[in-house]
Order: C-alpha cells, then sequence, then structure tokens
C-alpha cells in the first residue's frame, strides 16, 4: 500500500492507494466528507504521477451533483478525469464545499509536462467497485473506489 | 478460489448451482489450477450477474476471468428482450470495443531482425501512445459524427487503409444501429484530439514473430507460417468510451430502481433492453464500437506508413480484427430454437465457429480468428473457433493472461529500465515514455497466457493455432 508520510496524527488529512487485480484503488481520509474528497483527488493524481510534481499553478472551478454521497464522489472523481483529459492537465490542490447534493470545487495544477511528470498511466474512469464514503470510528470521513486504469 | 463451491463436469467445467436468488447457474471455464488461483470475487460476480433479469441459459465466465466491475473481467452473458432482458454498461465496461487486430507483414525474422532497432523508432516516433499523446487528426462535429456512424468503413474513406481490410473486421468494420448524436458533447470533446492514439495501461503495438503452429490448415488460411513476422494492435474507444461507460454506469443505477430492477450490487447498472434507457445506451455504445474500430483502422495505417519507412515494400494484410468489450445482437440456437440475443462479453473474445454466417468466406473452413494477447515478454496466441462454443458460452473465448499482481506490487518488484533492459538482452525491444508503466506492465506481473489457452482448448471453446513471440513492443 502507498501512502503519504505517516509520521502525523490520524485526524491529519491524508490519502493511500489499495490494490485491486488489474486496477488500483484510491482513499482519502479526513475531518469531514469535503475534505476527504480533496484527499482521494490527491489520490487519484498519485496514480498518474508523483503530485508534488505538480505545480498548482491555474485554478479551475469544478460543479458536480449526486443524489448520495457515493454517487458524488463518482461524479466528482469523473469530472477530475474528464477535466484531465481534455486539458490535457494534472492537478495537485484541491479545495472542495459540499453542500447537500451540490459539490463546487477549486483545483490547481498545470499542463502535463511529459518529461517532468513521467505519467505513467491513463485513468479511464472512476468506477462503483469498493465505492463508499463513511464515517470511521475515530470520527473521520474515508471516501473511496477503485479507478478503472 | 475454493473448488467446493463447484459442481465439477469435467475437467475444465465448474458449475455454480442456482441459488439465493439466482435465475439461472454459473459456468467458469477453467483448469483445476487457474480456479485455484481466481479471485473468489469472481464467483461472487458470476453469481450476481446470473440475478439479473432476463438472463439466458448460464452466467458464464472464460478461463482467464478475474475481480472485474459488476460482471467479471471474463464475463459472458446473454439476455432476451422479450423475457424482460438488460443491457448493463458494467458489462461492456468503460473502454468500450477494446479489441486486438493482427496484421501479417510478407516479412521473415531473419528480414526484420537487421532493421529492428530501426523499425522500433519508426514505430514508437508514429504511434502516438500513452498519457497526453494526442493523435494527427482533429474531426469537427459533422465528421465525429460520421465516424462514429461509419467505424473502421469511415476511416477507411479518409485513406486509412485499404476497402479489403473491412471483411476482415467484425461487423465487417461498421456496427450497425450507431446513434451519434446521442452521445454527449462531453464523450464527443474527451475524443477531439485522440484518434489514432493507442492510450496506456495494457494497450500496446507489438511486432511478434509466429514461432510455433498448432493447425496447419487454419494457419495457411489465416496466412501464418512459422517464422513469419506479424504485428499486433491492442487498444479500444479511446475517452469517448471511457465517458460513455462514466455517463451510462451512472444512468444506470440511478434508474434502474425506477426500472423494478433489484440489484445486488450497485455496479451492476442495467437497464432493461425495452426502456428508452437501454435503446439509447446500445446506440450510444454502438458508436463507441465504431470509434474503437475506426481508431485501430488509423493505427493500422501509422503502422503500414512506419513499416514502408523503413522496409520498403512490406505488404501488411490485417488477418482480423476482435473486439473484447461489446454488447452485440447475435442469434443463437437454444433449447433447438434459434433466439434474437444480446450477448455482453466483457474481457472475452467472440469465437464464431466454421460456416457461420457473419464471418467471410476465407474463414469458412477454420472459424473465425481468435486473438488473444499476452505481456511482453512471453507470447501472444492466435485460436480459431469452434461449433461446438455456441452451445458452450454463447461462442466465447477467453481474451488475455490477467493479471497476476497489483500495479503497485509490480512496480515495487520492478524498475522500469532492468525491465526493458532484461528484454533486450531476449532480443525485445520495449519502446515507451513511461518507465514506471513499462514497470507496471513487466511480463511477471501477467498469468501464464499458455495456461489460459490451454483450459480455452481442452473446455471446447476455441483450438489453438499459432503461437507468436514478441520482438518489438511499443507500450502505451
Amino acid at each position: 500500500m502507498v501512502t503519504q508520510p505517516a509520521d502525523r496524527p490520524v485526524a491529519t488529512p491524508r490519502w493511500e492507494h489499495f490494490p485491486h487485480g488489474a486496477d488500483v484503488g484510491v482513499r482519502g481520509i479526513g475531518a469531514d466528507v469535503a475534505s476527504a474528497f480533496e484527499q482521494t483527488a490527491i489520490a487519484m493524481t498519485a496514480v498518474i504521477t508523483e503530485p508534488q510534481r505538480v505545480l498548482p499553478q491555474k485554478p479551475l472551478t469544478i460543479v458536480c451533483e449526486g443524489p448520495d454521497a457515493e454517487l458524488l464522489l463518482y461524479d466528482w472523481l469523473n469530472t477530475l478525469v474528464y477535466e484531465m483529459a481534455t486539458r490535457h492537465m494534472l492537478f495537485s490542490q484541491f479545495h472542495v464545499e459540499i453542500d447537500g447534493e451540490r459539490l463546487r470545487a477549486s483545483a490547481w495544477g498545470e499542463k502535463i509536462d511529459i518529461p517532468r511528470h513521467q505519467p505513467r498511466v491513463e485513468i479511464k474512469g472512476a468506477t462503483f467497485t469498493e465505492l463508499d464514503v463513511s464515517q470511521c470510528a475515530d470520527g473521520t470521513w474515508r471516501a473511496q473506489c477503485i479507478l478503472d486504469v | 478460489m475454493d473448488t467446493g463451491l463447484f459442481t465439477r463436469l469435467s475437467d475444465n467445467e465448474w458449475h455454480i448451482e442456482p441459488h439465493d436468488g439466482m435465475r439461472v447457474p454459473g459456468i467458469i471455464y477453467a483448469s483445476e489450477a487457474l480456479i485455484r488461483d481466481m479471485d473468489h470475487k469472481v464467483y461472487e460476480q458470476v453469481v450476481n450477474v446470473s440475478t439479473l433479469p432476463g438472463i439466458v441459459s448460464a452466467s458464464y465466465a472464460m478461463p482467464d476471468a478475474h475481480w472485474g466491475y459488476g460482471f467479471p473481467i471474463g464475463g459472458v452473458a446473454a439476455f432476451d428482450a422479450d423475457a424482460g432482458g438488460v443491457v448493463s454498461a458494467g458489462g461492456v465496461g468503460f473502454d468500450i470495443s477494446c479489441g486486438v487486430r493482427t496484421l501479417t507483414t510478407g516479412l521473415r525474422r531473419e528480414q526484420v531482425e537487421a532493421f529492428k532497432q530501426r523499425l522500433a523508432d519508426a514505430l514508437f516516433a508514429s504511434i502516438p501512445a500513452g498519457v497526453g499523446s494526442t493523435g494527427q487528426l482533429r474531426l469537427d462535429g459533422r465528421q465525429m459524427d460520421s465516424m462514429l456512424a461509419g467505424g473502421a468503413a469511415w476511416a477507411v474513406k479518409q485513406g486509412y487503409g485499404r476497402p479489403e481490410d473491412l471483411e476482415r473486421i467484425e461487423e465487417q468494420g461498421c456496427m450497425a444501429g450507431a446513434q451519434p448524436e446521442a452521445v454527449s458533447e462531453h464523450a464527443k470533446k474527451r475524443q477531439r484530439d485522440e484518434m489514432g492514439t493507442l492510450g496506456s495501461g495494457n494497450h500496446y503495438l507489438e511486432v511478434q514473430e509466429v514461432v510455433e503452429l498448432f493447425d496447419a490448415g487454419a494457419a495457411a488460411a489465416f496466412g501464418l507460417r512459422s517464422g513469419d513476422v506479424v504485428v499486433t494492435i491492442h487498444c479500444g474507444s479511446r475517452g469517448l468510451g471511457h465517458q460513455i461507460g462514466t455517463e451510462y454506469l451512472k444512468h444506470m443505477a440511478i434508474a434502474a430502481q425506477r426500472y423494478g430492477i433489484k440489484l445486488p450490487d450497485r455496479e451492476l447498472a442495467c437497464a432493461p433492453l425495452q426502456s428508452p434507457l437501454g435503446q439509447e445506451y446500445l446506440g450510444v455504445m454502438r458508436a463507441g464500437i465504431n470509434c474503437a474500430l475506426a481508431n485501430r483502422q488509423i493505427l493500422t495505417q501509422l503502422t503500414r506508413d512506419a513499416f514502408e519507412r523503413v522496409i520498403p515494400g512490406a505488404d501488411l494484410e490485417l488477418i482480423y480484427d476482435v473486439s473484447h468489450n461489446t454488447c452485440k445482437q447475435e442469434t443463437h440456437t437454444v433449447d433447438g430454437r434459434p433466439q434474437q440475443l444480446f450477448v455482453h462479453r466483457k474481457g472475452a473474445t467472440r469465437a464464431f465457429g466454421p460456416g457461420h454466417p457473419e464471418l467471410p468466406a476465407v474463414f469458412n473452413e477454420t472459424g473465425q480468428p481468435v486473438l488473444i494477447g499476452g505481456s511482453m515478454g512471453t507470447a501472444s496466441w492466435i485460436l480459431a473457433g469452434l461449433a461446438e462454443s455456441e452451445a458452450r458460452s454463447f461462442s466465447s473465448a477467453c481474451h488475455g493472461a490477467g493479471r497476476a499482481m497489483s500495479r503497485h506490487q509490480a512496480a515495487k518488484q520492478w524498475r522500469g529500465r532492468q525491465v526493458v533492459d532484461e528484454l533486450a538482452t531476449r532480443g525485445i525491444l520495449i519502446r515507451s515514455q513511461s518507465s514506471r508503466g513499462v514497470a507496471e506492465e513487466a511480463p511477471g506481473a501477467y498469468k501464464d497466457v499458455s495456461a489460459v489457452v490451454d483450459a480455452a482448448e481442452h473446455a471446447g471453446l476455441a483450438r489453438k493455432v499459432a503461437r507468436l513471440a514478441p520482438m518489438v513492443c511499443i507500450k502505451g
């Protein structure tokens, strides 16, 4: 399992990858759902390249909707997949606000630079597999799913 | 998996008796060793698919089955529209009509050996591959719709390939019933600069040598001799297909309740074939199939051009083009009577037997070529369809090796450079923009494709014709 450095308190937002036979799972953990969603997005970037290689130069506003938290996560990640593909960008910083069924976010990133980012795989889509948004025993929130790559 | 979960009907056929809402049995074709290696999720997913309305005969899994999205990868299921049958976006997958085509080159290994480095460089320069790569072609709205309606036939009209290529493609290169106007603007925008690109992940273009023949008659009909050089292209419908998959999975998940379909798992999102949403998805998915056929056709021309620059006079002829992520309307005989069914193949290859009316005359005696991708260090296979596989699996066989370990495990175990160097010592040249991508696709990360092919043959799904060994691999 890949995680960012774990030498910080549990409540600190963090992300990790978890294995899947052919593909890869992304998981974000934060104090609230919005923070968990931000971390899941960083985990997704980390499937493609090291997030610290992506300069947060240009902001993009993203709005999406979903009738429940899982479908909202599905839409959030897939909207990012769409924006990455059509703008040829990668994103490394995210600010998410959730109001009921609506999500509004800013994503900061830059154009893909193949020599510098060394992108390893393209993401086809975020899937319903292992799709889950739930509160953990310690009160933190966890958002996850498998990406098809 | 625990073999105790199954009733074993033969060495390579394992049944799951109907229980708890299963409408039909589950049937997995595999050797005992492959069954033991399979993820338990395959069992669960085969069972889940068998609960869907209108499923006919059985929920099948091929010898390379692994954990997929709702349907197992390697899953086959047919549905009867008149019996409330469904179409499932998850049963087709995100990469609509992902598939494989193989071309003969008319060249022998010893002829190509001297040009191998230059050929690898020329192909790598010509074939857009990997994350962020774009094609040369830009389509406006009208051209995009023509492409989505016309598939490879459209590409040939634009000068990519030859008219005679078309009869060597399933559906003669053009999937009927596509509805380009129903494809979302998002999906079209995502495809805008991705025509004629390979993609990434497990997609590739390989120059291969025919190293072993198993059926001289079929090999001759397919144009294969031992020592011949062939080219194989594995890719799909690119961003357009991925976006269609993403959109309709969500639409179907939300609509399932409205249609009164009880899903054991949201990933099985589906809609009745006779519903507006089911019909819309069929039209859009068929446009996605055409996108994949056009894409492979464009890549074929780029490949021919690269060969011509390095080895003038090389003549690349298409053997066949198969798609392994589709839902197609086909006639199959069930209980002695022909029925129109919608056959989902998710990571499974159609394998029509000899004499099937869909096949060109050249394959009348042999059955259709069934193209099986391996890993970049091992082997790929060409099989031939068998008439008896219609009763076994609605004329379907396996599609590839399947992964033995996750991408992360593979990247921990190997470095890309090390994989490239090791393969170079065996005479296999790899070209890729991503070292980590190569590590994730290391040959050791895949199961033994030969075991999968053997099981497919022993189970009577298809028969072995030729084994191909890689010489040059352009990795996406």
